[in-house]
């Protein structure tokens, strides 16, 4: 089983929910990556998603459009990510990592040495923004034949067609983009979201995580209801944003860590 | 060698190995309705005649095509013969497509329409076609641009549009492309983006394209008018693309028609300072597409130069990646300083200002004329006037207003 197969299913015989929160590699500094991985995993995060800054992040709103900037201001290029992946896994072999990014810098580096060195500094799935199923055939057999797991979005436009397109070419996770924008905006409809979980998870057969527009504590609590997994990612940012960089890591664990009692007392009240 | 019939794009928006949907799931059904959308309005002769005749009446069409007789004497070889696009309402060719996706947003019940522009002719266009056919109208704009470019920001604010400054990456074109794109994914359900150029995904390439052909549709009528036969070649500027597939794109099947793209070498190739996605650029991804693009080693987007705001984005249409590795047509490069030095001898010569981005076409039409015997000719696309230059020009002439 994968790394991503087993903690699903570790949290489901405990009847918990995944939560995912997302950085942007080299964000703030790259030196202070890691670190805030293992604060995230402290905090309760059960997967990470490592944003690869990209110059032109057609998907994401201002604060990750900020990360990328910055993470770019230092040079973080994707093979400096990947030796993060390597570091973080020096101290942490359960934890999967999930690298969240655009087309072109996987293509500069070439598909198939991605594919290898991804999986061999420890990374478990990797989710390309502008890569939808029909453009990436090769792309997602490539990384299943390297043990990663291409993982694909769903959004609230797209219809039960293409619910089984992505089944059939990803694995590991769907995400489920909760709205109709970009990263960070404020406008999840959780009526919505509560309606289309169960028509996805019928057709998928694979645990739906649901991102985009998850800001605090209530809302993840809401989302975890309904959904295998909750990504959270925007807001995370603010906070190493808003740190003073000696204190971005306590931070983030204490925000984490909050989100994480609130999804895991969400059950209780059912 | 190029594919007989040509019939590109694929049903996927594909050229070759370029081209195609490379954008987050949220886009897909945005692009499937507008799809199936163009689809129908192509087979919809009352469409058509709607657009024809905002052509003919709106924007002035067709364009005349003008022997520049003093100009081809003083080089001392080939003909040219100059496609008036400048003569359009608002100056340039941009307008033709944005009257048709604008006839197509109507259609499709949207109310309002978007627009990436750089230097502000695309804007232009689009809020002027906006005011015409009564839509609201947003223009993304990098806050550089809008800086440099302020006449064309008044000029879009008269319109009625509402011009929004984009403060992310280089504050330029490319970044004005990302924010129309994020604009639209969170108001896909009453907007209707109009690229403004053969760039983006599929169907924006082939639409663009085919919005734009009237161009060398009407050529292929007029050269046998002027001289029994059609020209020796074509040529046009390529930053994005649209008024070369516009001219290329009927003679691609006429055998004999050397189709020739001038991309904008900058400071010249060397310098790393210039906007030639083809000559310089690797293939990747951006925007929608895979493409040439200028980029970094790590597959950063990097930003470009050329005098020319019109010419100055990093990337290219995927149907003119695909011509030039099908060797269907050339790509060449031309300076900035060459580029302005043929805006003077238009402007002295034939008594035409032309704008910064069709220059470079010209400066490729003169260097080539002067190898040729006087029998050949030659036919550029004379894709704008250059009034919205004069600042520019001006400003690299040491002169202050």
């Amino acid at each position: 089983m994968s790394r991503i197969q087993t903690t699903f299913a570790r949290l489901q015989a405990s009847g918990r929910k995944a939560l995912i929160p997302f950085i942007t590699a080299g964000d703030p500094e790259p030196g202070l990556t890691v670190g805030l991985m293992q604060a995230l995993v402290s905090g309760g995060a059960d997967i990470i998603e490592l944003g690869v800054p990209f110059s032109d992040p057609m998907a994401d709103g201002p604060t990750i459009q900020r990360a990328s900037e910055r993470a770019l201001a230092y040079g973080t290029s994707l093979r400096i990510v990947l030796g993060m992946v390597r570091e973080f896994r020096k101290h942490d072999l359960a934890t999967p990592v999930v690298l969240m990014g655009y087309a072109n810098p996987i293509e500069a580096y070439g598909v198939a040495d991605f594919a290898r060195d991804a999986s061999s500094m420890g990374v478990d799935g990797v989710l390309v923004v502008d890569y939808p199923p029909e453009e990436c055939v090769e792309f997602a057999s490539t990384l299943k034949a390297a043990q990663l797991d291409p993982i694909f979005l769903l959004a609230p436009t797209s219809g039960e067609k293409r619910f089984a397109e992505v089944a059939e070419a990803g694995s590991g996770y769907i995400y489920y983009v909760s709205l109709k924008g970009v990263t960070g905006s404020a406008l999840m409809d959780m009526d919505e979201v509560a309606r289309r979980i169960p028509l996805i998870r019928d057709k998928v057969r694979m645990p739906v995580g649901v991102g985009f527009g998850i800001r605090d504590g209530e809302s993840a609590a809401k989302v975890a209801r309904v959904a295998d997994a909750v990504v959270i990612g925007s807001r995370i940012i603010e906070e190493i944003e808003n740190s003073p960089r000696d204190e971005a890591a306590a931070r983030v664990t204490a925000f984490v860590r909050g989100i994480r009692a609130a999804m895991d007392g969400s059950k209780e009240e059912l | 060698m190029s594919v007989t019939p040509y019939n590109l794009p694929d049903a996927r928006g594909h050229f070759g190995p370029y081209g195609g949907v490379f954008v987050a799931e949220t886009l897909i059904p945005a692009l499937d309705e507008l799809r199936e959308a163009y689809a129908a309005a192509q087979a919809d002769p009352a469409f058509l005649a709607e657009f024809e005749y905002e052509l003919k009446h709106y924007v002035g069409r067709p364009s005349p095509i003008y022997h520049a007789t003093h100009w081809s004497k003083k080089l001392g070889g080939a003909q040219i013969y100059l496609k008036r696009e400048d003569l359009n309402h608002t100056g340039a060719h941009k307008v033709n497509n944005c009257i048709g996706q604008a006839l197509l947003a109507r259609r499709m019940g949207k109310p309002r329409v978007i627009a990436e522009t750089g230097a502000g002719q695309h804007g232009v266009a689009t809020a002027t076609v906006a005011a015409r056919y009564g839509m609201e109208c947003v223009v993304y704009m990098g806050s550089e641009d809008v800086k440099r470019q302020a006449a064309n920001v008044y000029r879009m604010k008269l319109l009625g549009a509402r011009v929004v400054p984009v403060e992310s990456g280089s504050k330029t074109l490319k970044d004005a492309l990302n924010e129309a794109m994020r604009d639209w994914v969170t108001n896909i359900g009453n907007t209707f983006y109009i690229i403004g150029t053969v760039a983006g995904p599929h169907p924006y390439p082939m639409m663009v394209r085919d919005f734009q052909r009237v161009i060398g549709e009407e050529c292929k009528v007029q050269m046998p008018e002027l001289i029994d036969r059609q020209p020796d070649a074509v040529i046009a500027c390529v930053g994005g693309g649209s008024n070369a597939m516009g001219i290329f794109h009927p003679y691609i099947d006429v055998p004999g028609v050397r189709l020739i793209g001038v991309e904008a070498a900058g400071y010249g190739l060397d310098s790393g300072k210039h906007a030639a996605s083809i000559t310089a650029g690797r293939p990747g991804v951006l925007h929608g597409n895979r493409t040439y693009l200028i980029q970094d080693a790590n597959g950063q987007v990097i930003e470009t130069h050329s005098v020319s705001a019109g010419l100055d984005y990093p990337g290219v249409g995927p149907e003119h990646a695909w011509l030039n590795d099908s060797g269907r047509a050339e790509y060449v490069t031309v300076t900035d300083a060459e580029a302005l030095q043929a805006f003077h001898d238009l402007c002295r010569l034939e008594g035409i200002i032309p704008a910064l981005e069709s220059s470079h076409a010209l400066a490729y039409a003169a260097r080539l004329a002067s190898t040729l015997g006087q029998d050949k000719v030659l036919l550029v696309n004379l894709s704008g006037r250059g009034d919205k230059d004069m600042h520019t020009v001006a400003e690299k002439s040491g002169i202050q207003f």
